[in-house]
């Protein structure tokens, strides 16, 4: 590279962060022709993958006469989606502009669409929403934006595609924005509450998929918009870590003690490594979960079995680094002033601000297995690095999605959502998902087979109820 | 719109040095951080760690070693694959930051067709020497000189690894195996987790795969089954050699521009070599040229490059026209599906 274009972009571009986004809706909506045109019109399509479409598009005839690509090939992963025309499972897309990279989940929904969506926005910053604009808000839209505000994803866009089948009609799209406001307002879902623990913010974007209006350009055929096209929000949305950055307190759950206790890094050593000063070096490894930590931070250690034991933070370590700080979401590691005994599981935490450890778990389940929850099932809860076993005590609703009112339930079937108490057989330090989009989630294991049956969501212990908004 | 080439200036003013065993905390802190202004030195730690976010490198950096620590802590007996391929020379570089100062704590595995270029070969004896690994090798050759795998008419052999790497699995009791497989390679793997569990067979079932949420990851399994983890899932070619640049990783000669002796076949430039001989039609000539992916000499093409240096690559990756595979990949080309069925019967 020249030094005239270094130094060029020097001037101009910063450095790209990432941002992920999830995608909700139907085939039937456009939804993988809004992905396909998106990957399309970022120029994320190689040359050689668009021939492929375009030969595929042509045997299929698609278009008719007029011919064209079908953008939706560009999302079909499968034999089977190719053979029968559907998306069976989240597939994971990548692009990139000038200003950030982007992860795509691209959510299937017709199939097991909760099991989806939940999975996809479990890690979004964003998640887009698909209405078709000759249809409106259906029961569809209202299950999934359910689903998003459950899961506290920082911004939700809604689509409204197919507007050129519309004609671009100013009325249709108001009258599905006002819909699609008033279900909001009946979630606690927009802006008003948007800095109040991660509750979303709200777009609704008039977009037509297969010609690109509103898309990455703002379009000419609907003058009355004058709101940014659907990349622009993408590009300039704060994430989800940046919204959460000073609501947290530093959550950093122990993956490992490195204590290499003489078998030091070979490549290490070579390099300079003073080998008798780290011959009992001991350091425990993480991923920063919330909040930030500095070198001379109080902090408590968080172990079953202990009161919590309050300690110094001495050294930060990256891979050779010594840092004076970290943040969410680095992976570190921490040196502590006192020796104290600390393994895989337990958690460290800015001092004093983690609640007692609790073995009563009040949770939300989106159920996601074939298998259905039973009262009185033992199952294995894992939360942070900690897993550990669990009695499910009862089942106490189970929530209507097109409604959002809590029905009695004494099971929860697949692609249900529903309460639940649990008894652990160790006290966790839980923290209510509402506040906590990480020390707050737990995924439930079926000690079977291993399989995942279900997504949690830890909620307060009834009576210490907070936050009335917290009704799902 | 911005168009990929632009984007480049982008990824080259993203450059940090490499770390150092000495560097003091202030500017370790300025260089994970993205500088607001992009003049080095001007933004001091602590206004760079309030009003700015990590850089994608840096995000995508901190999952992958998540993952591997996750994998070392939950598993008996884990091994990384390693061919000396450059996805597999980032992962082996995030381990070895991963567990800093200490040893890597797992073996690498490498399954040897048999058709390997020298180079990386000797490129994967010194890495492997230079970290104090074990390493193990499954063999193809041995398979077929037993009888057990039967050489296919085309000659190629990536498809023929399967067997010995399952086998040297098994053989190892390895109950996790790190793979360098990405998800922007192909669009079977663009539906692959990130542990993804594999059957006594060591199948893959699309269909029934476990839903993967928040960063929580259930590598749970029983006796015979094991579990692939693709650490670096979420980086696309360009996000590697930006880090390969950043880091400043050796890699095998070959993946910089270089003369060799190459004749034309299926589209793409093969190189002349002991199991890859020209056919008497076929012409060689010497070109200019780098490989992309490396992998089995008889089925690998080379691309005509002038990127000599890995500033070069990166701003040649950013700005091509087609996928590495398609590019370089004899193997991929076979069907639409031909990645989904080798991994439903276990290849990586």
């Amino acid at each position: 590279m020249s030094t005239e274009t270094l130094a060029a972009g020097l001037e101009t571009a910063l450095p790209t962060t990432l941002f992920r986004f999830a995608t909700a809706g139907s085939v039937d909506d456009g939804k993988s022709t809004l992905v396909g045109r998106l990957l399309h019109d970022s120029k994320a399509i190689l040359a050689d993958t668009l021939d492929a479409v375009a030969r595929t598009s042509a045997d299929r005839g698609f278009g008719g006469e007029k011919g064209g690509i079908d953008l939706a090939l560009l999302t079909d992963g499968l034999r089977a989606e190719r053979e029968q025309g559907i998306t069976i499972d989240v597939a994971y897309r990548y692009f990139a502009t000038d200003r950030r990279s982007f992860i795509l989940a691209d959510c299937p929904g017709h199939v097991q669409y909760t099991k989806n969506t939940v999975t996809g926005a479990s890690t979004a910053d964003a998640v887009v929403v698909l209405i078709d604009a000759r249809k409106g808000v259906l029961e569809q839209t209202r299950r999934h934006l359910s689903v998003l505000q459950l899961l506290r994803v920082a911004h939700v866009i809604v689509a409204v595609n197919k507007i050129d089948l519309v004609d671009f009609s100013e009325q249709v799209f108001r009258d599905i924005e006002a819909d699609v406001q008033k279900v909001a307002r009946e979630l606690g879902l927009g802006r008003e509450d948007s800095h109040a623990g991660g509750v979303a913010d709200l777009f609704v974007v008039p977009v037509s998929a297969l010609d690109g209006d509103n898309v990455v350009d703002r379009s000419e055929r609907t003058p009355w918009y004058t709101g940014p096209a659907l990349l622009e929000v993408l590009e300039t949305l704060p994430a989800a870590d940046e919204l959460e950055a000073e609501l947290e307190s530093f959550r950093f759950p122990v993956q490992l003690v490195i204590r290499p206790q003489g078998a030091l890094a070979p490549d290490a050593v070579a390099a300079g490594l003073d080998v008798e000063a780290y011959r009992d070096y001991r350091a425990y490894a993480g991923q920063i979960t919330e909040g930030s930590v500095k070198v001379g931070d109080e902090v408590s250690v968080i172990s079953p079995g202990h009161e919590p034991r309050t300690t110094t933070v001495v050294g930060i370590d990256f891979a050779g680094q010594s840092l004076e700080e970290a943040a969410a979401p680095q992976s570190v590691a921490v040196r502590l002033a006192d020796e104290i005994d600390i393994a895989r599981g337990d958690t460290i935490a800015a001092a004093g601000t983690v609640r007692e450890s609790t073995a009563d778990l009040y949770a939300s389940l989106a159920w996601l297995s074939p298998k259905p929850l039973r009262e009185g099932q033992k199952v294995m809860v894992k939360h942070g690095t900690r897993t550990v076993q669990a009695l499910v005590r009862n089942v106490t609703g189970k929530l209507d999605l097109a409604t959002f009112n809590v029905e009695p339930a004494s099971n929860l079937e697949l692609n249900d959502i529903g309460h639940a108490q649990l008894r652990l057989s160790a006290p966790l330090p839980l923290e209510n998902y509402l506040h906590h989009r990480r020390t707050g989630a737990f995924l439930v294991i079926d000690p079977i087979d291993g399989n995942t049956l279900a997504a949690g969501l830890v909620k307060d212990h009834p009576g210490d109820h907070e936050d009335e908004r917290y009704v799902i | 719109m911005s168009t990929q080439t632009t984007s480049a200036d982008a990824y080259a003013a993203d450059a940090a040095p490499a770390p150092s065993l000495d560097g003091n905390a202030a500017s370790s802190i300025a260089s994970s951080y993205d500088r607001p202004d992009a003049t080095p030195g001007a933004a001091s730690a602590a206004s760079a760690l309030q009003s700015t976010r990590l850089s994608s490198l840096d995000t995508l950096e901190s999952e992958a070693i998540h993952i591997i620590r996750e994998v070392v802590a939950e598993f008996e007996k884990p091994a990384l694959l390693f061919s000396g391929g450059k996805d597999s020379v980032v992962m082996l570089h995030l381990a070895t930051k991963a567990f800093w100062p200490g040893k890597v704590p797992f073996p690498v595995l490498h399954v040897d067709t048999g058709h390997n270029f020298p180079e990386v070969i000797d490129f994967r004896d010194r890495t492997v020497e230079r970290l104090g690994l074990k390493l193990v090798v499954g063999s193809v050759q041995e398979f077929i000189d037993r009888g057990e795998l039967a050489e296919r008419a085309d000659g190629t052999r990536n498809p023929l690894q399967t067997v010995p790497l399952l086998d040297a699995i098994q053989r190892n009791k390895f109950d996790a195996v790190f793979g360098g497989g990405r998800r922007d390679e192909d669009k079977a793997r663009a539906k692959e987790r990130i542990l993804s569990l594999r059957d006594e067979f060591g199948q893959w079932d699309p269909r029934n795969q476990r839903p993967e949420l928040w960063n929580l990851y259930n590598g749970r399994h029983t006796v015979g089954q094991h579990v692939r983890a693709f650490p670096i899932s979420n980086w696309t070619e360009l996000d590697i050699w930006r880090y390969i640049e950043r880091e400043n990783i050796e890699l095998p000669s070959l993946y910089y521009a270089h003369d060799r002796e190459v004749f034309a076949r299926d589209g793409m430039w093969r190189a002349v070599g002991e199991v890859s001989q020209p056919l008497p039609h076929e012409e060689v000539i010497t070109k200019l040229v780098r490989y992309r992916t490396v992998g089995d000499m008889s089925c690998t093409g080379a691309v005509e490059s002038d990127a000599r240096t890995v500033a070069d690559v990166v701003v040649e990756v950013a700005a091509s026209t087609l996928t590495e595979r398609g590019a370089t990949r004899a193997d991929d080309r076979i069907s639409e599906a031909a990645m989904e069925d080798r991994k439903k019967d276990g290849y990586f």
